[in-house]
């Protein structure tokens, strides 16, 4: 395992944290951006794995920063990762709570909103096509996540019975 | 906001303080517990049962008042939920107790992941079941994009900032810092300019 360098990734997933409008997922391509093609820190693999799981387990989904920290460096890494994500939203949160509780209707708030929404999307879109083309070594799993995304469009299954059954499928060595 | 404005009619902060229950510190902490750690596959379908229909601290509009919140700010919906949540019931107490109820048991569960991760990661049936899991976790994420652009405006503004967006980070592997920055300051322009 590299020893990750703690303070750089800590300023680092802070000013990303500021950034993560509609969740964690619109900047997981910049922490995969960050950890395994500028530090290679982890291979692709790796990350895609460790975030399957953070999937997988139950919890806020932002969480898998706290796994992807300990992969990184054990404890402190955990402990780093997860509260340079978490505590710079917190305090903007706790800051805004009192400005903006009376009015949440305001125009320049609907602007903001409106106009950040998209760019969330396509943020959170090319997470997707980041750890696919991570995850996706060959056509089968490449019609696993097509059949996710086709599932997950047309009912309201649990995320969780299709990681189970992913899970199932590579133990069966259908992929 | 001037004091000499009338309430708005929609219940407003001033008009349900009497009925806003007394719920303390501990009791935040152990039920935002109690949602996290129940939450297999997204933690807000919970927070809705648990706050809204079993426990009746917040009204359904209340809820979704929230979330809408929470949405704007940057940072997890939920755990932002939780600050707000906390703090009206309790202050800063209460929102710290929320906050750490809602990420503390998650902490411990992906730390023993992780341990196993470490230690059988490497084992050729684990591999196998992990390739799996990421190819459907690479799907929900791309799902949950999909389902966003349903809110989206059927005009050229949004499906630019979109695929902008998307070209940069996803195909070019531009830093998010730049692509966000850079075009941040044009989409809400352009979003405002389309209000007025």
């Amino acid at each position: 395992m590299d020893r990750a360098d703690l303070p750089a990734l800590a300023l680092h997933f802070a000013l990303l944290s500021l950034m993560a409008i509609g969740g964690v997922s619109a900047i997981l391509p910049d922490m995969q951006r960050y950890v395994v093609e500028v530090n290679r820190w982890l291979s692709g693999t790796q990350f895609a794995d460790i975030y399957a799981i953070g999937q997988a387990a139950p919890g806020p989904n932002m969480m898998f920063v706290t796994l992807l920290g300990w992969q990184l460096s054990g404890w402190a890494g955990a402990i780093v990762a997860t509260l340079a994500i978490i505590l710079p939203p917190i305090m903007l949160t706790l800051a805004v709570t009192h400005l903006h509780a009376n009015n949440p209707d305001a125009p320049l708030g609907r602007a903001i909103r409106s106009g950040l929404g998209p760019i969330a999307i396509g943020l959170t879109l090319a997470s997707g096509c980041i750890l696919a083309q991570s995850a996706d070594q060959s056509w089968r799993t490449a019609l696993l996540t097509a059949l996710t995304i086709a599932l997950m469009l047309r009912t309201k299954l649990n995320p969780i019975w299709l990681i189970a059954a992913g899970a199932v499928a590579g133990i069966c060595g259908i992929l | 906001m001037s004091s000499s404005h009338p309430p708005n009619e929609n219940d407003s902060d001033s008009a349900r303080d009497p009925v806003t229950p007394r719920i303390g510190p501990l009791e935040l902490f152990l039920a935002f517990s109690q949602l996290a750690l129940s939450g297999f596959g997204g933690v807000l379908p919970w927070a809705h049962r648990t706050l809204v229909e079993r426990k009746g601290w917040l009204t359904q509009r209340e809820f979704v008042d929230t979330l809408a919140m929470g949405q704007l700010l940057p940072g997890p919906n939920i755990g932002n939920m939780a600050v707000m949540i906390g703090y009206r019931f309790a202050g800063y107490a209460g929102a710290a107790a929320a906050f750490a109820g809602l990420v503390g048991g998650p902490f411990l569960i992906m730390i023993a992941a992780g341990i196993l991760y470490r230690n059988y990661g490497a084992l050729p049936l684990v591999q196998q079941a992990l390739s799996g899991m990421s190819a459907v976790a690479a799907g929900l994420v791309l799902a949950t994009g999909l389902k966003m652009t349903a809110s989206l405006k059927r005009n050229w503004r949004p499906w630019l900032f979109l695929a902008l967006s998307l070209a940069g980070v996803g195909a070019l592997r531009w830093p998010l810092l730049a692509v966000v920055g850079g075009l941040a300051p044009f989409a809400i322009a352009a979003a405002w300019g389309e209000k007025n």
